[in-house]
């Protein structure tokens, strides 16, 4: 049968264009190329498996997908940092167009008007929604914003102890500990989330809102507290909230830290995602601010442009002495979820939020009902309430699946017992039910 | 006076705030079919919520009309040296979005998500065996994050023998800036290290810089430059020898797949940056995903979670499991999953043969280019060149005063992508243009890039004007980026 001979339909060389080439270079074989890769180590063996056409690729990826419990095929009641909404067809179909996802960083900005345009939308947009008077470009996630709005806030006001509260998210906190460890100065502290005992040398205090276990706090008080100690207020918030509730702008944060991933992208396992920093817009602000920032400009002809701009603080400018060492401001997924942003409009995002209020709040009325479950915590929550369960959480969840329906956040080392649960847009009042349902059969089979 | 190209202009920036009219919604609302709740108390409520209002037909011609704005791979030629501008696969975009792996959640059980489990476990041990390491985390970012990982790592190692003394860390000064700026928040102090004429680390500066509060030398191979370090075991062994941790940037991989690796040179830290080797597509900047790849002594510092395979009579099973001096999270979850699926599709698309072949074909396209045009441009190493080659534009500036960026603007006239420019740092290299074809390129798209090379160079002498104030045909002529630093607009406002 026909065999060919290329090697790989992703690079267009043959064999008589390495030939040619070859001899421009004037070497012999390519192996030449590589003479100065010492001699004992050169053109080792790659135990990779051999390659798969596409058809072939697909089966193998489908076979791995198969292999999971996917959302949609089961009911899902996760939450915790990662949300699972309805994505409008244009989020995708618009940020997936070869001129933006295939373009770089826009270090030539005559040629990447469109990706700094897109940026600056994103900057306004979140501006608008947290209230705050700048935005950067980007960040990794929520989490790695927080580390790095903590630092910035310890550079601002020249102390060294990031308080956290303790109902802020458990992976948020380890990931300021990891960011924060090479810093032998800097101190981090958890604090009752109340702020009742707030270290009078604190750099700034860190709160989630609504907080990890859902529910939300009136910050206004703490704002003024943290800042008669000459601290900064760093708020951590659900995006999602904010269709309904304040934005952190109204009570005087100074930083907003939060994770975009809930406007318009999918839960992929954990990533990429897309974090968010705004902040005041002072000059001892800025200075501070890490990652990417677009500017608005003009060009020689007078025309509006945009640039990155403030590169000074950036590492490829000021090396060791950047305010980070962050180079990406994940940008592909910034512009999704300004997209949504735009699609949702200033409805839509008070339509979505209010959704997932009643779903949630329908849910947490049926479960508070059944016998042997309760709410533990008392106050106004979003989307996301713990339920005190009469089996310990991961057992629960053992057997939900058996409902298809994968439960919600083992949170028994918090609450005994304890289970977070949410609900979006996306969990119908079929599934709700569903869930309502199997939990009473669950706990009646429990005793 | 107001032209139509004028007029289309000052449309396509108007922003989604000034397209908003009161009522308009850009996406179908879902029904509530629950019973409503109460709200709660007013005071938690915002009264008021000022974003845009547009329709869906409307969003989607505003961003597609500013496509022709963007340079892009799937549109142009584009050899951003040290970025690896490689064709992005669109199978792999298409695999990243099947449901089974874009709908799952971060937290589910693992025993609802061991296909995800499974497939970061073999991207994991592909990426170890490709760089010959002794194992790897997937769940740095980017690449600077992996580089924060493996300076936390080595850190950690120090600390574990009771090394506290170890807080220098050695790097060249053609490194990339993020090398000094990720040691740094790892909690190093950074001394740069000189790079001699013919491109290698010099020896007598950095055997005069090490010593017993040496913590590790970062470096890359091959350097910046393009080239391999001929010095390359002579350094290893004297960072060795006085205890440091060898830390390689793996940012130019796509030079070394199959030629050499790494591990086996006697490297304690690897990182490989998979938006570039490993085709996940850059996106406008990010997002991007780094492995970081450690030998044996380094292993128990790896961060979590890391996924691990165990096997008994009920079949295979992965975990995620924290090492045992784990550095810690670097993120919230797994790290970015979708990238990791992506580098997988494409590995296991050209598998051993066509990912050995990556190399041979990307190290031959740049010294094509580098045969091409030496005489035309200075050539500050002329030697061969791994994947990349750096030019210099200083004849140019000398004698007829266009600089290494008039060359790239004018460039931008032709439908290229403009090469790296002024990097690496002047210091190292003057007026520097950095050139990777990268192996997805024809030679018939490599030969017009020469032509247009030698065309530039030659304008530089006929009218240097043509390059002073190009581009010349672009939405947009030079920007002022002083004015943006000096007077920051950084967002939209209501006039």
């Amino acid at each position: 049968m026909h065999d060919t001979t290329a090697t790989s339909h992703y690079s267009p060389n043959t064999d008589s264009d390495r030939e040619a080439m070859l001899a421009a270079i004037g070497v012999e074989s390519a192996a030449n190329l590589f003479d100065d890769i010492p001699q004992d180590y050169r053109f080792p063996a790659l135990d990779i498996p051999a390659p798969l056409s596409e058809f072939e690729l697909r089966q193998e990826l489908g076979d791995l997908a198969a292999l999971n419990a996917t959302p949609g095929d089961y009911a899902c009641f996760l939450g915790a940092g990662s949300y699972r909404h309805h994505v409008p067809a244009i989020v995708r179909a618009l940020a997936f167009r070869g001129e933006f996802l295939t373009s770089y960083t826009p270090y030539q900005p005559e040629v990447s008007q469109r990706t700094l345009q897109a940026h600056y939308e994103f900057q306004t947009l979140i501006c608008q929604l947290t209230g705050m008077e700048v935005a950067n470009a980007g960040m990794y996630d929520g989490a790695t914003s927080l580390a790095e709005a903590a630092m910035m806030a310890a550079r601002i006001t020249k102390r060294n102890r990031i308080v956290l509260a303790e109902t802020v998210s458990p992976a948020y906190q380890s990931v300021v500990h990891t960011y924060t460890q090479g810093h032998d100065n800097l101190q981090v502290d958890v604090i009752a989330a109340d702020g009742s005992d707030i270290p009078e040398d604190a750099a700034c205090v860190v709160v989630q809102q609504p907080n990890f276990f859902g529910y939300l706090n009136d910050l206004e008080e703490m704002a003024s507290r943290v800042h008669e100690l000459g601290a900064l207020l760093i708020v951590s918030v659900d995006l999602a909230s904010l269709g309904m509730f304040r934005a952190p702008g109204s009570y005087d944060a100074d930083i907003v830290v939060a994770e975009a991933q809930t406007l318009g992208v999918s839960p992929s396992y954990g990533g990429p995602y897309v974090g968010v920093l705004a902040c005041r817009g002072g000059r001892d602000f800025l200075r501070q601010l890490p990652g990417r920032i677009v500017g608005e400009t003009v060009d020689t002809e007078g025309r509006t442009g945009y640039v990155l701009t403030l590169q000074t603080r950036e590492q490829h400018i000021r090396r060791e002495r950047a305010t980070s060492n962050i180079c990406t401001s994940v940008g592909l997924i910034a512009l999704m979820s300004a997209v949504y942003m735009a699609a949702q409009g200033k409805q839509g995002l008070r339509h979505t939020a209010e959704l997932c209020y009643h779903k949630a709040h329908y849910l947490a009325s049926l479960i508070e009902d059944i016998p042997g479950y309760s709410l533990p915590l008392q106050g106004t929550f979003f989307r996301e309430f713990v339920v005190q369960c009469p089996l310990p959480p991961s057992e629960v969840n053992r057997r939900l699946l058996d409902y298809k329906v994968i439960g919600g956040l083992d949170v028994s080392d918090r609450f005994e017992n304890g289970m977070l649960l949410c609900c979006t847009d996306v969990n119908t009042r079929g599934e709700i039910e569903a869930l309502a349902s199997a939990l009473a059969e669950i706990g009646a089979n429990a005793s | 006076m107001t032209t139509p190209e004028r007029w289309l202009e000052k449309h396509n920036r108007k922003l989604l705030m000034d397209r908003s009219a009161p009522g308009r919604i850009g996406a179908s609302h879902a029904r509530l079919d629950v019973p409503e709740s109460e709200l709660p108390d007013a005071a938690l409520l915002r009264d008021n919520l000022d974003m845009p209002e547009v329709s869906e037909s409307e969003i989607v011609r505003y961003f597609s009309q500013l496509s022709h704005y963007n340079f892009s791979i799937d549109h142009n030629f584009y050899p951003l040296g040290s970025c690896t501008m490689k064709y992005n696969p669109k199978i792999n975009d298409e695999m990243a979005a099947l449901p089974g792996l874009s709908e799952i959640h971060p937290f589910q059980p693992e025993e609802t998500v061991q296909g995800a489990l499974k497939l970061i476990w073999h991207i994991q041990e592909i990426l170890a065996e490709v760089v010959g390491m002794a194992g790897a985390s997937v769940s740095p970012k980017a690449g600077a994050e992996s580089e924060f990982a493996g300076m936390l790592m080595a850190r950690a190692y120090h600390l574990s023998r009771g090394d506290d003394k170890r807080k220098k860390v050695l790097i060249p000064d053609s490194a990339h800036g993020t090398n000094p700026a990720s040691a740094v928040v790892a909690g190093f102090h950074v001394v740069s290290l000189p790079t001699n004429e013919q491109g290698n680390t010099d020896l007598a500066a950095l055997e005069a810089a090490i010593g017993d509060d040496l913590a590790g030398f970062m470096l890359t191979q091959p350097s910046t430059l393009g080239i391999f370090d001929t010095n390359l075991s002579e350094v290893i062994q004297i960072v060795r020898d006085a205890g440091g941790i060898l830390y390689g940037d793996g940012a130019n991989l796509n030079a070394l797949l199959g030629k050499v690796k790494l591990g086996e040179l006697g490297f304690d830290v690897v990182h490989s940056n998979l938006h570039k080797t490993f085709t996940q597509p850059h996106g406008g900047g990010g997002p991007g995903a780094g492995a970081v790849l450690v030998s044996e002594r380094l292993l128990p510092y790896l961060p979590e979670p890391h996924v691990t395979r165990a096997e008994d009579e009920d079949g295979e099973r992965f975990s995620l499991t924290t090492p045992p001096q784990s550095i810690g999270r670097l993120g919230p979850f797994q790290g970015n999953f979708g990238a990791l699926v992506r580098a997988y599709a494409y590995i296991r698309t050209l598998g051993d043969v066509g990912v050995s072949q990556i190399s041979e074909d990307a190290v031959i396209n740049a010294n094509y280019i580098l045969s091409q045009l030496r005489g035309t441009f200075d050539l500050p190493q002329d030697r061969h060149c791994k994947h990349e080659v750096v030019f210099s534009a200083k004849n140019l500036k000398d004698n007829f005063g266009v600089s290494g960026k008039d060359v790239c603007k004018r460039l931008i006239d032709s439908g290229i992508h403009p090469p790296t420019m002024y990097f690496p740092l002047p210091d190292v290299v003057e007026e520097s243009l950095l050139i990777e074809p990268t192996e997805t390129e024809s030679k018939e798209t490599l030969d017009q890039f020469i032509e247009v090379m030698k065309l530039i160079a030659k304008e530089a002498e006929e009218d240097p004007d043509l390059l002073l104030n190009a581009p010349h045909n672009t939405p947009n002529t030079r920007l002022d980026e002083a004015l943006a630093a000096r007077r920051p607009v950084l967002r939209w406002s209501r006039d």
